[in-house]
């Protein structure tokens, strides 16, 4: 009985949780106005793939798409080395000044991003930088949860594996590259998903930055579309299909590693 | 000599990152702040020295602009309604999921993810279909239990409540996970001495879940409240602040000071105020932390 009760409001909220990206992907594939009807259809009476056909040919959607995926890789690629080279200096390697400068940097995170958004977008517009791929990717490049999540990792590695590797006669690089890289292989793919879903999904900074049409990104793309197609759900829906796509893919096929990595963050911090 | 090598290799590893944000994120925050102090506007995005010092004027104007007050108090709302909420919604959805009748575990938790790894931006406006007054499901299901059609983009008292479910709907997936490694860590064996005191189901989550999981907690609203507070897409994309203001955030105002008016120098005083916002309400939550904990 109790657990009847259980899955029944297990149930209820996965529905809840779906519904609105079924209906999402099915007004993507209903005719024009097919959605504003009242009642409201949760199936189209015929498929078709108009819309996208419209995206595809009417809307430059590709450019958008492929602007989205190079800076969502470009800020991954420069950021996982990045991160991985000081996440992997805090954890192994003793300095002075080594426990104040990392609790410095944790102090960093409570700020908001928006206080570094003025200056950076002036001092990118006197570089001539709004408007390309660097826009985004150079206040990408480092991040502080990057370097924690890395420092937490190796911290458990231990350092045997290290003074092995340098009684082979390694040096400090080698050791990075051939021995350190690949024993942080299932952290670096957690923050490798992490870095790549959040440039995807950012709004705010790619809407600064790009601000010329060839340059936009999905989200950036999206938001403007629905000025001028307020009316045409199916046709937003199609596009809002197109841009969620990728990171529900990379999280189906990767959502082992996103979800340790949000209880490493978790519980740690 | 190896000991100066070991030194010298740390700092190198570490250069890139420190570089970056030293001069991506230190220096922008410093230059924020001095041109919080400054009028600098339209006139001086072309030349800097057009920007002129004039100390706490965007401050004392902020305090007298009933548009920061709104975009304040809508904040508040969203925070102090949804961030509890999400929260709330979180656990529960935790503690349903680590309940030993539970089968399919992965499944459920999947399913409640899935919202969380969807673009804002595309899910805003995926909600702003479903929220059309008359065409959108909800209205059509909540027809079904006799509630008329509401307006719940276009009226100023539900806008903020309509953005508020759309956003325990997208992130109570995030928090969930985190709230499910926190029972985890909960010794089994307190709960089976509660078991042999024969203490009931909510004395146990009274009495054991909820201590235990206090720093889990703390951890949960400092991070839930950090991003709440910076509101922006959803406000942007499904109501534009509006009706009425009734939905313009402090980020929004922000955006639209700085980046389409150009008030650069009173957006960055804004922004500062929301920094101080956070760090307050942080602050607090973690002394009251220590507070209850001794």
């Amino acid at each position: 009985m109790k657990k009847a009760f259980l899955y029944i409001i297990l149930i209820g909220a996965a529905v809840l949780c779906l519904m609105p990206i079924v209906w999402m992907l099915s007004s993507s594939l209903m005719a024009n106005g097919q959605s504003n009807v009242y009642p409201p259809r949760f199936l189209p009476d015929k498929f078709t793939l108009v819309q996208y056909k419209n995206l595809f040919s009417r809307l430059n959607i590709v450019k958008y798409f492929f602007n989205s995926v190079i800076v969502s890789v470009g800020v991954t690629i420069v950021s996982l080395f990045i991160n991985s080279m000081a996440g992997y200096a805090f954890a192994k390697y003793r300095f002075s000044g080594e426990k104040s400068l990392f609790k410095l940097l944790l102090s960093f995170m409570i700020v908001p991003a928006q206080v570094t958004m003025l200056p950076l977008f002036l001092m990118l517009k006197y570089m001539g930088l709004i408007n390309t791929y660097m826009a985004i990717v150079i206040p990408g490049m480092a991040s502080v949860f990057g370097i924690f999540l890395i420092r937490q990792y190796l911290l458990a590695i231990p350092d045997s594996l290290i003074e092995a590797a340098k009684m082979d006669g390694a040096n400090d690089f080698q050791i990075y590259f051939t021995l350190i890289l690949p024993l942080a292989k299932p952290i670096l793919i957690t923050l490798a998903i992490f870095t790549f879903m959040g440039t995807w999904n950012d709004f705010l900074w790619p809407l600064i930055v790009m601000t010329n049409d060839s340059m936009y990104t999905l989200p950036v793309a999206l938001a403007n579309l629905m000025g001028e197609h307020n009316q045409d759900t199916e046709l937003m829906m199609a596009g809002s299909v197109v841009t969620i796509i990728p990171v529900v893919l990379v999280f189906l096929s990767l959502q082992k590693y996103y979800i340790k990595g949000i209880m490493l963050g978790g519980v740690k911090g | 000599m190896k000991h100066q090598n070991k030194i010298s290799a740390a700092y190198l590893f570490l250069t890139p990152a420190l570089l970056a944000i030293f001069i991506f994120f230190l220096i922008p925050v410093a230059a924020a702040l001095l041109m919080s102090f400054t009028d600098f506007d339209i006139y001086s995005l072309g030349n800097f020295s057009y920007a002129r010092f004039v100390g706490l004027q965007n401050y004392i104007e902020i305090f007298k602009d009933p548009l920061f007050w709104q975009s304040l108090k809508n904040t508040f709302y969203f925070v102090i309604a949804g961030g509890p909420l999400s929260i709330a919604v979180s656990l529960a959805a935790a503690l349903l999921l680590s309940s030993k009748l539970v089968k399919f575990k992965g499944i459920f938790r999947l399913v409640y993810f899935m919202p969380v790894v969807t673009t804002l931006v595309a899910v805003s406006i995926l909600w702003r279909f479903i929220y059309h007054p008359r065409f959108g499901i909800l209205n059509y299901l909540l027809g079904f239990i006799g509630v008329h059609p509401i307006d719940w983009l276009g009226n100023p008292h539900w806008a903020m409540p309509a953005i508020i479910l759309m956003a325990v709907w997208k992130n109570f997936g995030y928090n969930m996970i985190i709230f499910i490694a926190g029972l985890q860590n909960i010794p089994e064996d307190l709960y089976e001495a509660a078991n042999i005191e024969g203490a009931s189901g909510w004395n146990k989550f009274k009495n054991i879940t909820l201590p235990m999981l206090a720093p889990t907690t703390l951890f949960v609203s400092i991070i839930t409240m950090i991003g709440y507070f910076q509101l922006f897409a959803e406000p942007y994309v499904m109501t534009q602040g509006g009706p009425l203001n009734s939905t313009l955030s402090i980020v929004l105002y922000m955006y639209q000071e700085g980046f389409r008016w150009w008030n650069m120098g009173y957006s960055a005083a804004l922004a500062f105020i929301l920094f101080f916002i956070i760090l307050l309400i942080s602050l607090i939550q973690l002394k009251l932390q220590k507070e209850t904990a001794v």
